[in-house]
This record gives C-alpha cells, sequence and structure tokens, in this order.
C-alpha cells in the first residue's frame, strides 16, 4: 500500500450503512449501494451452494466407476451446479454487485436512474432464485444448464418448469439492471463527464448492459415456449410432435452465446482499472480497450452457431459462424496487449487486486485461444462435448470472470465497507486461488483431448490419475475461495483499527475522491470533471514509490 | 416515478431525489421507456423467428389453419386498437396540454376499447376451444397434417396470448394513470408518465398489427 491520501474534510457525515440499521432500511432501500450490498449477500450463497454441488461432482470423478452416485444423481449434481453458477452467480456476480456500487459514482451521479426499479431487480434475482432452490431440493434437475429440448420439455423426469422459471424471472432482473445502467450512463453523468472521460469499468458495463437488453428477452421467450411445451404437451420442439429441436438450439445460443460476454466483459472492466491503478500508469490505448468492449458486444451477436456445429446445421452456417468466432478473438485480444502495454515501463506492485488482475490476463488468454481453436471447424469435432470444452470455458468463467470479481472485491472493498482487509491473508488466497484452479482445470484439457466426453460419472481407468489431479486441485481452489469470505468478514469485525482511508491506493478515478464508505448521496458536493480520464502523472507517482 | 401526492403545479416537485432537474428525469424515463421496448421486440421476436421457420416448412399447414381463424373478428379488434391508439395520443396530446378532463375521457376511453379488445379475444378462444383447436388441452384435426397445422395453433395462442398479457398490463397501466389524473397530477409541465404509457400502448398495437395479418390473412 503505497500512497495513502488520507485525512478529508468529510469527517462527519452520515455514511450509507450507517444511515438506518432496521431491516426495513435494507429490505426496502432504493440506495444503489445498499442494493449492492444485498446482492454481494446473496450471490456469495449462490456461490457456496453451486460450490457444494460442484464439490459432489469432482468427488464422483475420483473414481472410474460411477459409485458415490448413481448416473442420474450425479446428472443432476452437474445441472444444478451449472444452472446456479451460471443464472444465480456469474450473470450478476460484478454488474449487480460492483457494477450496482459503483456505475452511479463513476458517472458523479446520486443514484441510477431508476432506484425503485434497482429494487424490483434483486427482488427478482431472489425470486429466480428460490424458484431454483425449490427445483433443486423438489426432484433436482437433470437436463444440463442448456435445457436442450425435447429432453427437457418432454423426456425428463425432473423439476425443469420449476427451473426453467427460475431462469426466466432471474433474466427479468438482469434485463432491468442493464436497463438502469444505460440509462444512467447515458443521462446522469456529472458536467464535464465526457463519454472518453468514462472510466472503462464503464464502458464495459454498458456493452455487458446491451447485451442484457438484447439477448435475455429471447431466451426468456425461448424457455416459455419450451416450458409450454413440457406443460401442454404441445410442439415447438420435439421432432415427435413435428417441432424442431434445433430451433431450441438456435434460439437458447442466440442469448446464451451472447451471455457468455455478459459473464466476461464486466470482467475486463475490473482489470483495466486495477491494472492502471497498481502501474500507476494512465491505460494504453484507452480508447481501443473501451471500442473493443462494444465491438465484442456486438460481434458476440453473430456467433452463436459455434455451438451447433455437430447438430446438424447446415455446413455453410458452420463455416460463417466459425469465421465469426474466429474474429471475436481479436477485440478481446486487443485487451491483452493494451492491459500488457500499460505496466510496461510502469511502476507495478503487487497488491492482491493487482494479483488477481494478472492471474486474470494469463487465464483468460488461455481460455480465449482454446475458444479459437474449437472455433475452427475441423477441430472441434473431434473436441466437441468433451472435458476440453469444459476446461475453455471454465478458464474463461472462472479464471477470467471470477478471479476479476474477486479482484474488483477487494480493490473496492475499503472503498464499499470502510475497512481494510489483512493484505498478507488476501495475497495467500490469490495465489491459492490461482494454482488451485490451474490444477483443477489444465488436467481437463489433457482429458478433453484424450477424449473425455463431458457430463458423464464413469470413465475409462486410464484417465483416473488426470481425474485425481482436478479433484484435488478442486479442493485448493475451495480453499481459496472459502479464506476470503473469512478475512473479508473479519475486517468488518475489526472495527475502526481497520479503518480504510479515503483513497488506500492513490488511484484515480471519482469513487476516489469520496469518503469510505460513501455518504447516502455519494458525493457531499456535487462534482464536477476538469480532469482526463486516469490523469497519472507518471513521473511524480513513480517518485512516491 | 414520483413519489408526490398532493396537487402540484411546479414540475420541480416531481423531481425524484437522484435527479438535478425535471429535464434531466424527462429524458431518463424516456430513454428508459425506448430501452424497454426494444428488449420487448427481442422477446416477440424469438416467437417470429420460430414462426418464420415453421411458415418456411409448412406452408400449406399453416393456409389451413389460418382459414379456420375469425377473420371479422380479428378485423374488428384490429380497427379497435388502431382506435384505441388514437384516443391513447390524444391522451397525451391532452396531458401536455394541460387539460384534464380531456384527458381523463381519452384514457377511459382507451381503457374501454383496450377491454373490447380483450373480450372479442376471449370470445375467439370459446370459439378455438368449441372447434377443438386447442393444442394439448382440447385437440383434434380431421384435415390434413394435424401434427403441422398444430404447430401453428400453438403459435397462435403463445402469440397472441403474449399479446393480451401485455394488453392486460396495459390496462393496469392506464388505470393507474387515470387515478393519478383525476387527482390532478398530471400538468402542461409534467406529463411525463402519460407519455412513456402512450409508447408502450403504441408498441402493443404495433405487435397486433403485425399478428393479425400473419397469424389470420396469409
Ligand atoms: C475469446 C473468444 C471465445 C471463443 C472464440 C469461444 C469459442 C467457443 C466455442 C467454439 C465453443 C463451442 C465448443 C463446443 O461446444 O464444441 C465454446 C463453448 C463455450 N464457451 Fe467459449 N469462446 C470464447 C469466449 C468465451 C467466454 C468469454 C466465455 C464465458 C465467460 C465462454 C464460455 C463458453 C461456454 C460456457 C461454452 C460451452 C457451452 C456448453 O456447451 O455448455 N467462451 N466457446
Ligand atoms: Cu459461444
Amino acid at each position: 500500500m503505497s500512497t495513502t491520501h488520507a485525512g478529508s474534510h468529510a469527517d462527519n457525515y452520515v455514511s450509507y450503512l450507517g444511515n438506518g440499521t432496521t431491516w426495513q432500511s435494507w429490505l426496502l432501500t432504493k440506495d444503489h449501494k445498499r442494493i449492492a450490498i444485498l446482492y454481494l449477500i446473496s450471490i456469495s450463497v449462490f456461490f457456496l451452494l453451486g460450490g457444494i454441488f460442484a464439490a459432489a461432482v469432482r468427488l464422483e470423478l475420483l473414481t472410474p466407476q460411477s459409485d458415490l452416485m448413481e448416473a442420474e444423481t450425479y446428472n443432476k449434481m452437474f445441472t444444478m451446479h451449472g444452472v446456479v453458477m451460471i443464472f444465480f452467480f456469474l450473470i450478476p456476480s460484478i454488474p449487480a454487485t460492483l457494477g450496482n456500487f459503483l456505475i452511479p459514482i463513476m458517472c458523479g451521479a446520486k443514484d441510477l436512474a431508476f432506484p425503485k426499479i434497482n429494487l424490483l431487480s434483486w427482488y427478482l434475482y431472489i425470486i429466480g432464485g428460490v424458484l431454483g432452490l425449490y427445483a433443486a431440493v423438489n426432484g433436482g434437475v437433470e437436463t444440463g444448464w442448456t435445457f436442450y429440448t425435447p429432453y427437457s420439455s418432454t423426456y425428463s423426469n425432473s423439476a425443469v418448469i420449476a427451473t426453467a422459471m427460475g431462469a426466466f424471472v432471474a433474466g427479468f432482473s438482469s434485463i432491468l439492471t442493464g436497463l438502469n445502467f444505460i440509462v444512467t450512463i447515458h443521462k446522469m453523468r456529472a458536467p464535464g463527464l465526457t463519454w472518453g472521460r468514462l472510466p472503462l469499468f464503464v464502458w464495459a458495463h454498458y456493452a455487458t448492459s446491451l447485451i442484457q437488453l438484447l439477448g435475455t428477452p429471447v431466451i426468456a421467450i425461448t424457455l416459455v415456449l419450451m416450458m409450454l411445451e413440457r406443460a401442454f404437451r404441445i410442439g415447438f420442439f420435439d421432432p415427435a410432435l413435428g417441432g424442431d429441436p434445433v430451433l431450441f438450439q438456435h434460439l437458447f445460443w442466440f442469448y446464451s452465446h451472447p451471455a457468455v460476454y455478459i459473464m466476461i466483459l464486466p470482467g475486463m472492466g475490473v482489470v483495466s482499472e486495477i491494472i492502471t491503478a497498481f502501474s500507476r500508469k494512465s491505460v494504453f490505448g484507452y480508447k481501443f480497450i473501451a471500442g473493443s468492449s462494444l465491438g465484442i458486444a456486438v460481434i458476440g451477436f453473430f456467433v452463436w452457431g459455434h455451438h451447433m456445429f455437430t447438430s446438424g446445421q447446415s455446413v455453410y452456417a458452420s463455416m460463417v459462424f466459425a469465421l465469426i468466432t474466429q474474429a471475436v478473438a481479436v477485440p478481446s485480444a486487443i485487451k491483452v496487449f493494451n492491459w500488457t502495454a500499460t505496466m510496461y515501463k510502469g511502476s507495478v506492485s503487487w497488491d492482491t487486486p493487482m494479483l488477481y488482475a494478472l492471474g486474470f490476463i494469463g487465464l483468460f488468454t488461455i481460455g480465449g485461444v482454446t475458444g479459437v481453436t474449437v472455433a475452427m471447424l475441423g477441430v472441434d469435432l473431434h473436441l466437441h462435448d468433451t472435458y476440453f470444452i469444459v476446461a475453455h470455458f471454465h478458464y474463461v468463467m472462472v479464471g477470467g470472470m471470477v478471479l476479476a470479481y474477486l479482484g474488483g472485491l477487494h480493490f473496492w472493498w475499503p472503498k464499499m465497507t470502510g475497512r481494510m482487509y489483512h493484505e498478507i491473508w488476501a495475497r495467500v488466497s490469490a495465489v491459492l486461488v490461482f494454482l488451485g484452479f490451474n490444477f483443477t482445470f489444465f488436467p481437463q484439457f489433457i482429458l478433453g483431448y484424450m477424449g473425455m466426453p463431458r457430463r458423464y460419472a464413469a470413465y475409462p481407468e486410464e484417465w483416473q490419475v488426470l481425474h485425481i489431479m482436478s479433484t484435488v486441485g478442486a479442493s485448493v481452489l475451495g480453499f481459496g475461495f472459502i479464506l476470503p469470505g473469512i478475512y473479508l468478514t473479519a475486517s468488518l469485525l475489526r472495527g475502526k483499527a481497520a479503518q480504510a482511508p479515503m483513497n488506500p491506493y492513490g488511484a484515480k478515478g471519482l469513487e476516489w475522491t469520496i469518503p469510505s464508505p460513501p455518504p447516502t448521496e455519494n458525493f457531499l458536493a456535487m462534482p464536477t470533471v476538469n480532469e482526463e480520464v486516469y490523469a497519472y502523472a507518471e513521473t511524480e507517482e513513480k517518485a512516491l514509490v | 416515478m414520483s413519489e408526490a401526492v398532493a396537487h402540484h403545479t411546479h414540475p420541480e416537485e416531481h423531481v425524484a431525489h437522484q435527479f438535478h432537474d425535471a429535464q434531466q428525469q424527462y429524458d431518463s424515463s424516456t430513454l428508459g421507456m425506448w430501452l424497454f421496448l426494444l428488449t420487448e421486440i427481442m422477446f416477440f421476436g424469438g416467437m417470429f423467428g420460430a414462426y418464420a421457420v415453421y411458415r418456411v416448412w409448412y406452408p400449406e399447414a399453416f393456409k389451413l389453419a389460418a382459414s379456420t381463424t375469425n377473420v371479422p373478428l380479428g378485423a374488428f379488434n384490429t380497427v379497435v386498437l388502431i382506435v384505441s391508439s388514437l384516443t391513447m395520443a390524444l391522451a397525451v396530446q391532452s396531458a401536455q396540454l394541460g387539460k384534464k378532463n380531456r384527458l381523463v375521457l381519452m384514457l377511459i376511453l382507451t381503457m374501454v376499447f383496450g377491454a373490447a379488445f380483450l373480450g372479442v379475444k376471449g370470445i375467439e378462444y370459446t370459439e378455438k376451444w368449441h372447434h377443438h383447436h386447442v393444442p394439448g388441452l382440447n385437440w383434434q384435426w380431421e384435415g390434413e397434417g394435424p401434427r403441422e397445422v398444430q404447430i401453428l395453433f400453438c403459435l397462435y395462442f403463445a402469440m397472441t396470448g403474449m399479446h393480451a398479457i401485455h394488453m392486460v398490463v396495459g390496462l393496469g397501466i392506464m388505470l393507474w394513470l387515470l387515478i393519478n389524473a383525476r387527482r390532478g397530477e398530471y400538468t402542461a409541465s409534467y406529463y411525463n408518465p402519460v407519455e412513456i404509457s402512450g409508447l408502450y400502448w403504441h408498441f402493443v398495437d404495433i405487435v397486433w398489427i403485425f399478428l393479425f395479418p400473419l397469424l389470420y390473412l396469409i
């Protein structure tokens, strides 16, 4: 922790945390910061739950036989793992917590444009989550998180409707969050805060919100049609009823591929902030990073067919989808190069958020490059539906997004709570997460390459060593995730001893100009922005370190 | 979004705390509604997409199925909705001019037309039920291609059903506007809720303008 710009004129203000302590003051709050905390708590619960399902999956895979549980139970475990992690953890993770907390502040506004709708979106999320939980305890689901028809709509004997309903309702929560962000970013910026001065975190959320707004309704209606088919035995997607199952896949992936960018763009925004702050240097190629977020959002809508190379879609369609998919790697790579260039000749420090951000860059790169690998038609015929795919998307979703989420949580924790966490423990956990992650998922690339299919509870003996490595790695990873839960909570209990200053890292940005934790209306006086974004005076700051 | 209750003349009183001024609030709400409608387009778009696919696959069956729909009732409903769009537009105009009584009248008329639409829709659904044209619940088809024909009926109910749900929500909004309007909430300087609700209402009408020819005529 190098520079400290402590001591502000604002010692006697009421922080948003101090403004009411009753249940109602939280459950009926319209303050975006409190709603962010509500989200933080609820997604942590779901993360834990998803983690428990994952543990069940990994334990079963310790041995080649399906012995710990039957294949059907195993199918339920991985399905509920996927559903919980994707719909109830990863999609809301950064946007609904850090985004909710920071977007208005970074825009110099008192709140989001529609505070009541923001609260509504949290309730929708909770209703969706409760439906999901209801399904989990009433039979579970075993369709895979993709709900492919006609299995989901006709043959499955599990609680498909309740689960799909949960995802449907949670989807509206995501739409409303996106809508709120876009309006706020357009209409609520402080004087002087031009588009070119917006933090990259805001740009990333703008792009994410566009996807939420345009993609989510499509999966919503698709799930409705699937549920109707299941409930009334009417034909939309079941070939026995004259329907087309591939149509379901098209509609599903039309959302779900863009949705994978909902699950990475916010992380990219976080990483952009962290890298500049801990390199004490203005970000390299601001316009390119901002533009590439939009580029990813737009191109991301035209690549969904790469999930269907083996589903019988036309070969020509597959060829086009393969090409466009490769193209999406370009804006992703632009970001990686620009982050690297930002660190070049910067004075890099190794605080916890930076460790996570560096982990992100490495792991996301592996995830992205293997994405390009499976985007090649011929290669994908071999790798589709194998552990290679499982490893690919975990590298982006966990190695990328979850690391970014943790990095961001640590970076802004002092701002959000007014407390400093234990730096040494935090670094230990960051390293554990990184190592545990690689031990868990790297072997899966090899397994997949050798032909291990995904979604099976049993496998040939030869693969056991790699599976054991993966399960051991997962235990380390799990431990690494539990640690922050402990020391972050502990920081809250340590009281004044852990009091965070206004700007513990000497970082730039409106959020660092207000007290920690912020007052209810964010700014004590209406801010005006008259400097460029990330205006780190490079030489001067270097002297300080 | 206004929390105020009493009678006002000054627009700033309606400004929620997060906004600087009435203009910012106006711009934000309007943009918000447009974005919401964008979402709605994608929502219905999924069904139109499915329609397009099956239409191409089963053109004959779709013609057969469409021939059983009640075109006069559909046409009547189309006219009803267009007129309701007109009264809605007049409601917005009345609000902008601060003509309270005319606003109330126009809102009531819009609701009447909206309810009429739903009533007629109900008649059509009942008719379908009697003819055993309700897939899943009450389905029988003697003619050719029962499987294929059934898909059009599925789409018919899914699309018109979703549309009807939007109409019901619209009526709820109209009711809310009506209550506020009678209390004199809306003035020449504060009429944004009426305006953006109008956008929603027109949107729902436009969806029907597409549904009618696709499901009844071609
Ligand atoms: C860098 C650009 C990326 C490329 C070129 C890419 C490419 C691909 C391809 C071609 C597949 C299909 C493979 C198959 O099923 O045979 C795939 C699957 C997948 N990707 Fe990516 N991807 C990229 C980034 C991401 C990101 C950022 C995420 C999430 C944050 C992600 C998550 C997924 C998931 C979840 C699946 C598997 C879905 C399933 O079948 O359950 N990908 N990716
Ligand atoms: Cu994809």
